[in-house]
């Protein structure tokens, strides 16, 4: 008995290929494509949702508006140079909203247990709570700002060359990354308080919205704490100073990326949330 | 295939009275009470058996249950599963077991069950020939047929438990954990679940666990009986062990509870 149990336990090892990024992308699509079959389920409230969700952006673009009718600047900005700042942080945002948002639901599947469903199952656990939600509204969303990224582009009065086309795209990879890590937080703070932490969308949704305008403009100390604390300087406020020709070092290109550390911490702390995690009932 | 050796496993309970003044009080100072949920529990299970595992409402049956398959991590003691130390080694231990929660559903609601059959099939790396293999049997021995087509909201409970069970034996795993898989079922559906398990271990040679309040499940199926009380396994043996004269099984074992004082 003992030694069929070791020679079974190897056939076991030999069985669990790791899994492969292929796979793993292939399996975040089924998910979408089963979210988005279940969504389709409820045409009305489908369609309703996707056009609500549409408005309520749309303002948010209205609102910047009508304020540079009346302002022009911000401190030292001009309208087009705000505008591309936005356009790129709201991109970013929307970015790390499609593919972390999932996070979001995560305090009820914590209470109710469900995350026991998805530790019974072979598969990375952060992938399988992505996967599952995805509200096929966030496609609206991500639409809306992939016109702004444009409508912002195409505005600024940037003179475009490889390394500044480099500078934009290093933007979004890093502002994508911080802004799942605080997903990521905010989902693995739900192992220890069972419960939503609203005061985190202040660094979410917050970070959305004061990041309309160059970190710079509010001072020193906001500055610090978003460069070492959250590093939302690193991907908005410095490469664009770069980007709109105030400062030359050639640094500046690659702080976004440098960003991208801001996962590590936010993965422990999921990771030491995994092991922390009770079940409930029955 | 299982053991469990002096495995201990304790909760802690936020308790408060009632009303909102207390609700308020407790926001602030929070008495707990601890639990001890698994206390000194050993338990040895072999390859293809079938075991019963009853007790009463929290007497740690669904703690075993979630230790044994990864979800929970022991406090204490030693835990080893097919030469898996089952909260070490997660994603490979799980790509073998097999789980049904009675009281939760694993399909995805608004789909047609086949959709949530797929998914499972690239969660688990299922190749095209083995689940088209296992699917065909179980649709023909669970006679799923037209329910695979509907969504899992609209089948009664018989019909969803007995997708629920196809779901988890999609993988075809050696072991199956079943927590109370025939809680709220007609006896019809009963019947057709408890021949399906019965089958599967005679056929597959599927070690299969199996904890349920209803006795009839434990006389149909289970050749080996743990009962578990206030954390602390009180008995190993067979249904002949504690049936005793005429007695009904469930007035022998309402006997036994009380007997344990549990």
């Amino acid at each position: 008995m003992r030694e069929s149990a070791h020679k079974l336990s190897r056939k076991s090892i030999r069985r669990s290929k790791p899994i492969s990024i292929q796979k793993s992308i292939r399996l975040y699509m089924h998910y979408v494509s089963i979210n988005v079959r279940s969504a389709m389920q409820y045409k009305m409230s489908f369609f309703l949702t996707a056009v609500g969700q549409f408005l309520v952006s749309f303002t948010v673009f209205l609102g910047i508006f009508f304020m540079f009718d009346r302002f022009h600047a911000v401190e030292g900005f001009t309208y087009s140079e705000v505008l591309l700042c936005f356009s790129v942080m709201l991109l970013e945002f929307s970015l790390a909203e499609m593919f972390a948002r999932g996070f979001d639901a995560f305090s009820g599947m914590v209470r109710k247990a469900e995350f026991d469903r998805i530790l019974v199952r072979p598969r990375n656990e952060i992938l399988q709570v992505l996967g599952s939600k995805f509200e096929l509204t966030r496609i609206g969303r991500m639409l809306q700002a992939v016109v702004m990224f444009g409508y912002g582009i195409a505005k600024s009065e940037v003179s475009w060359n490889f390394s500044k086309v480099m500078t934009v795209l290093f933007m979004l990879i890093g502002g994508t990354a911080v802004f799942t890590g605080l997903f990521l937080i905010y989902a693995a703070l739900c192992f220890f308080t069972l419960d939503g932490l609203e005061f985190m969308n202040v660094f979410t949704d917050g970070a959305r919205e004061y990041g309309k305008y160059p970190v710079g403009i509010y001072g020193e100390k906001l500055l610090l704490f978003s460069t070492f604390v959250i590093p939302y300087a690193l991907v908005q406020y410095y490469p664009l100073l770069y980007l709109l020709g105030r400062r030359t070092e050639k640094i500046l290109i690659f702080l976004p990326l440098f960003a991208c550390a801001f996962l590590l911490p936010a993965l422990l702390l999921w990771k030491f949330g995994v092991r922390h995690y009770k079940s409930s009932g029955s | 295939m299982i053991t469990m050796e002096h495995v201990c496993k304790s909760y802690r309970i936020a308790k408060r009275n009632a009303g909102f003044g207390e609700a308020c009080k407790a926001l602030f100072r929070r008495e707990y009470e601890v639990i001890q949920a698994l206390n000194d529990v050993s338990f040895t299970i072999g390859d293809g058996e079938m075991v019963g595992y009853i007790g009463p409402n929290g007497a740690g049956k669904s703690s075993t249950i979630k230790i044994l398959s990864g979800i929970l991590t022991p406090d204490s003691g030693t835990v080893l599963v097919d030469g898996r130390i089952p909260h070490k080694n997660r994603i490979r231990h799980v790509s073998r077991i097999g789980v049904v929660f009675g009281q939760r559903s694993q399909l995805w609601w608004d789909v047609p069950v086949i959709d949530s059959f797929e998914l499972l099939k690239d969660i688990y790396s299922i190749s095209e020939t083995d689940y088209k293999e296992s699917l065909e049997e179980l649709t023909e021995l669970l006679n799923l047929g037209e329910l695979l087509r509907s969504p899992a909201r609209q089948l009664s409970l018989g019909q969803r438990m007995r997708c629920e069970i196809a779901a988890s034996l999609l993988h075809r795993p050696r072991i199956l954990f079943l927590d109370e898989p025939t809680i709220g079922l007609d006896a019809v559906s009963k019947l057709a679940v408890r021949d399906f398990i019965l089958r599967q271990n005679q056929t597959h040679k599927t070690t299969v666990i199996l904890t349920t309040h209803d006795m009839q499940d434990i006389e149909a199926l289970a050749s080996r009986i743990l009962l578990i009380g206030r954390g602390k396994i009180l008995m190993d043996g067979t249904l002949e062990d504690i049936k005793k004269g005429g007695d009904s099984i469930d007035e022998t074992v309402a006997e036994l509870y009380r007997s344990y004082d549990i």
